[in-house]
């Protein structure tokens, strides 16, 4: 789950990491009493979506009086921002974080995220701020240094001001960027982040060491431990089905195409994607129902699957393992009775309690095609959606 | 012969009275998995299923002798679960539980150096030795006793090859799922080896997806060591990028992780990759007539 760049810096703060003044607005009249208590000379109007690449696409204003933050206030709010990470179609601004303007020295970035390879969470730092790091490493590699945190002790202090010597920090400044670096972490763990990204952080000219951006996102599996983190959810950042999705624990991405899939287990949704793909078919979404599913879940499952307008069939592939097969089969028969199936459905039925599914489907007088293995299904479903 | 479970296996349940745990406990006894002892804080001395319940493993280990523990403790409490299993020094402990938290897992990684366990999992299917031992949630009809090793990181991408692989008459050895999570215990290498060295596993399939260098890494491996033929496939060709595709692991970020890498690897590594999941049983057995396997391999 992601956060806004000003919860981000809520959250740091907490953990003592220097963050400028600010504060939220949801109106230009509110942005301009958050610049007037500030009473900085100049206040930076920052859009905020959960995107990064803002300042390159127009989000981020310098404004050196209140008509100015009023004027880019108003420019900024309800404006569809597309950078490299929002796709096309762009993310609509409906937030702006104000914030006192920093006399910044220099910038440099800062990041947390595990390594795969050795399970263990990396500390990442380089001379080379403000910029995409994705361009840096790919470069300039060599620029990017890293610190391998043992979890037993965390980031150590010697570690932390190491990494500040070899990001070029100025000596006298080393320990205030190593006390950030331990917040940092100490944030990182406590709230369950997954990554954590400080881009930039500046040396200022009053000699402080400032995260002037945040960039959070937090292990979804750890949510259920930190109410304060799920309050920050923002729905308007999200997509409405994946929204309903997660309530019913459903695990489900909205794609381009139009087949509506139903699958169990992650990967073999992954896979069904694929087979679609592979005889010409293009899918509606990625939809993994889990293992634990009850009727009532694959109910909603499909009603979420057919509320996509796009979608002209669906495809069931389900090889039960905890899953069991009457359990999809009753879920499946329950929402086509509740909402009217007009477009072909598909239904491949392997695994546990398969001769009781199958039996119900038979049953139940729905117009279902059964499908004997995943390629045959799929390519039924691509047949009948034409 | 197969590796990791055979018939001698003695197994406990963690969390054996909940409602997944107990299903599947019904189930692995029925395929004759020898289940000796189940552990739920509280419910010792109770019996389920004809199988008597602890206090703590270490309790059901001393009056039983169970050397294998498979966990169906839910996620808040699966991590502890994992750790109770290692202090008590069994051979083996397979984590069937998803959404475990990773920072969890990090810990549970770092205790476990340097102990005797090892970990398969978790958010994984299990391990099954065909008509010997099934410990898992995996459907035991679809597998049949043979020759062949799969190892998978997806649990119903196991059950469709090795459902092929039966259909087909090619029995398996042993199949283990390494899980879909981002840090788990057992990876693609440790299992290839174990393939490599057993006298009865004749070749391998091995099923990767998108997100991670783990199936890059085990291509590697196998160009230098292996000697059983290998083929492949890797799900989520055709995922978007940057986003999560239900398992933690399985996501594309910078570019890297993507399925065209993987084959890529795969592929240089002289591992035939299948196009489509429906074929993956089709490209073992055409890779084991060519390597004049398929007699040996097939099994009536």
């Amino acid at each position: 789950m992601n956060i806004h760049e000003y919860q981000g810096k809520q959250v740091l703060k907490q953990y003592g990491v220097s963050v400028p003044e600010g504060h939220v607005a949801f109106s230009p009249e509110e942005a301009v009493k958050a610049a007037k208590e500030l009473g900085s000379d100049v206040v930076v109007v920052k859009a905020q979506i959960h995107a990064g690449g803002r300042g390159k696409a127009g989000g981020v204003k310098l404004a050196k009086n209140l008509d100015e933050v009023r004027e880019y206030a108003k420019e900024l709010l309800g404006k569809t921002l597309v950078t490299h990470q929002t796709g096309p179609e762009g993310k609509e601004v409906k937030r702006l974080y104000i914030e006192a303007g920093s006399n910044i020295e220099k910038e440099y970035y800062l990041g947390l995220v595990l390594d795969r390879e050795t399970s263990l969470v990396n500390l990442m730092g380089s001379e080379e701020g403000g910029m995409d790091i994705e361009e840096v490493a790919a470069n300039t590699p060599e620029r990017i240094f890293y610190e391998e945190i043992d979890p037993v002790v965390g980031l150590s202090g010697f570690q932390a001001r190491r990494m500040a010597f070899n990001m070029n920090i100025p000596a006298k400044l080393v320990n205030k960027a190593a006390k950030l670096m331990l917040g940092l972490y100490q944030a990182y763990v406590e709230k369950d982040a997954a990554i954590v990204e400080i881009n930039p952080l500046v040396v200022t000219g009053d000699g402080q060491v400032v995260a002037l951006d945040a960039k959070f996102n937090f292990d979804a599996n750890a949510l259920y431990r930190h109410q304060d983190i799920m309050e920050m959810r923002d729905y308007d950042e999200e997509d409405a089905k994946e929204i309903e999705a997660s309530k019913y624990d459903l695990s489900y991405i909205s794609l381009d195409g139009n087949i509506g899939c139903m699958v169990n287990g992650a990967g073999l949704a992954m896979a069904t994607m694929d087979t679609i793909n592979y005889y010409g078919g293009s899918p509606a979404n990625f939809l993994d129902v889990g293992g634990g599913a009850t009727a009532e879940k694959v109910t909603e499952a499909f009603k979420i699957i057919l509320s996509d307008k796009n979608v002209k069939g669906i495809f069931v592939n389900i090889f039960g393992g905890i899953m069991k097969c009457d359990i999809i089969a009753e879920g499946v028969i329950q929402a086509a009775k509740e909402v009217s199936l007009e477009v072909p459905l598909v239904v491949r039925l392997e695994g546990t309690n398969v001769e009781l599914g199958k039996k119900l489907l038979n049953e139940s007088g729905l117009n279902i095609v059964a499908a004997g293995t995943m390629a045959d299904g799929a390519k039924q479903i691509v047949e009948l959606v034409g | 012969m197969s590796v990791y479970i055979n018939k001698d296996t003695k197994v406990l349940v963690q969390g054996i009275t909940g409602s997944t745990a107990l299903f599947h406990t019904k189930q692995m006894l029925e395929y004759g998995t020898k289940i000796v002892a189940g552990v739920t804080p509280g419910k010792g001395g109770t019996e389920v299923e004809g199988v008597p319940v602890f206090n703590t493993v270490e309790d059901a280990v001393k009056a039983t002798g169970a050397n294998v523990s498979v966990i169906y403790v839910p996620a808040p409490f699966a991590a502890d679960a994992i750790l109770e299993a290692v202090e008590a020094d069994l051979d083996m402990a397979i984590c069937i539980t998803e959404h475990i938290p990773v920072l969890d897992m990090v810990k549970v990684k770092r205790y476990m150096e340097g102990k005797k366990t090892r970990l398969v999992g978790p958010n994984c299917p299990g391990v099954i030795t065909p008509d010997e031992c099934k410990i898992g949630i995996m459907p035991g009809y679809i597998h049949k006793k043979g020759h062949v090793g799969v190892v998978s990181r997806s649990g119903t991408l196991t059950y469709e090859a090795t459902h092929q692989l039966s259909e087909e008459g090619i029995g398996q050895s042993t199949a283990v799922g390494i899980g879909g999570d981002p840090v788990n215990g057992t990876n693609f290498i440790d299992v290839l080896k174990e393939f490599n060295e057993d006298e009865d596993t004749y070749a391998v399939v091995m099923i990767g997806e998108i997100g991670g260098t783990a199936e890059e890494e085990a291509a590697e491996w196998v160009k230098a060591n292996m000697t059983k033929p290998v083929v492949g496939f890797i799900g989520g060709q055709t995922a978007p990028e940057g986003k999560r595709m239900g398992h933690a692991g399985a996501i594309i970020s910078g570019g890297k992780g993507t399925a065209a890498d993987k084959i890529k690897a795969m592929n240089a590594a002289g591992i035939e990759v299948a196009d489509t999941p429906s074929v993956i049983g089709e490209t073992l057995i055409k890779v084991i007539k060519e390597k004049g396997l398929y007699d040996a391999c097939k099994t009536h």
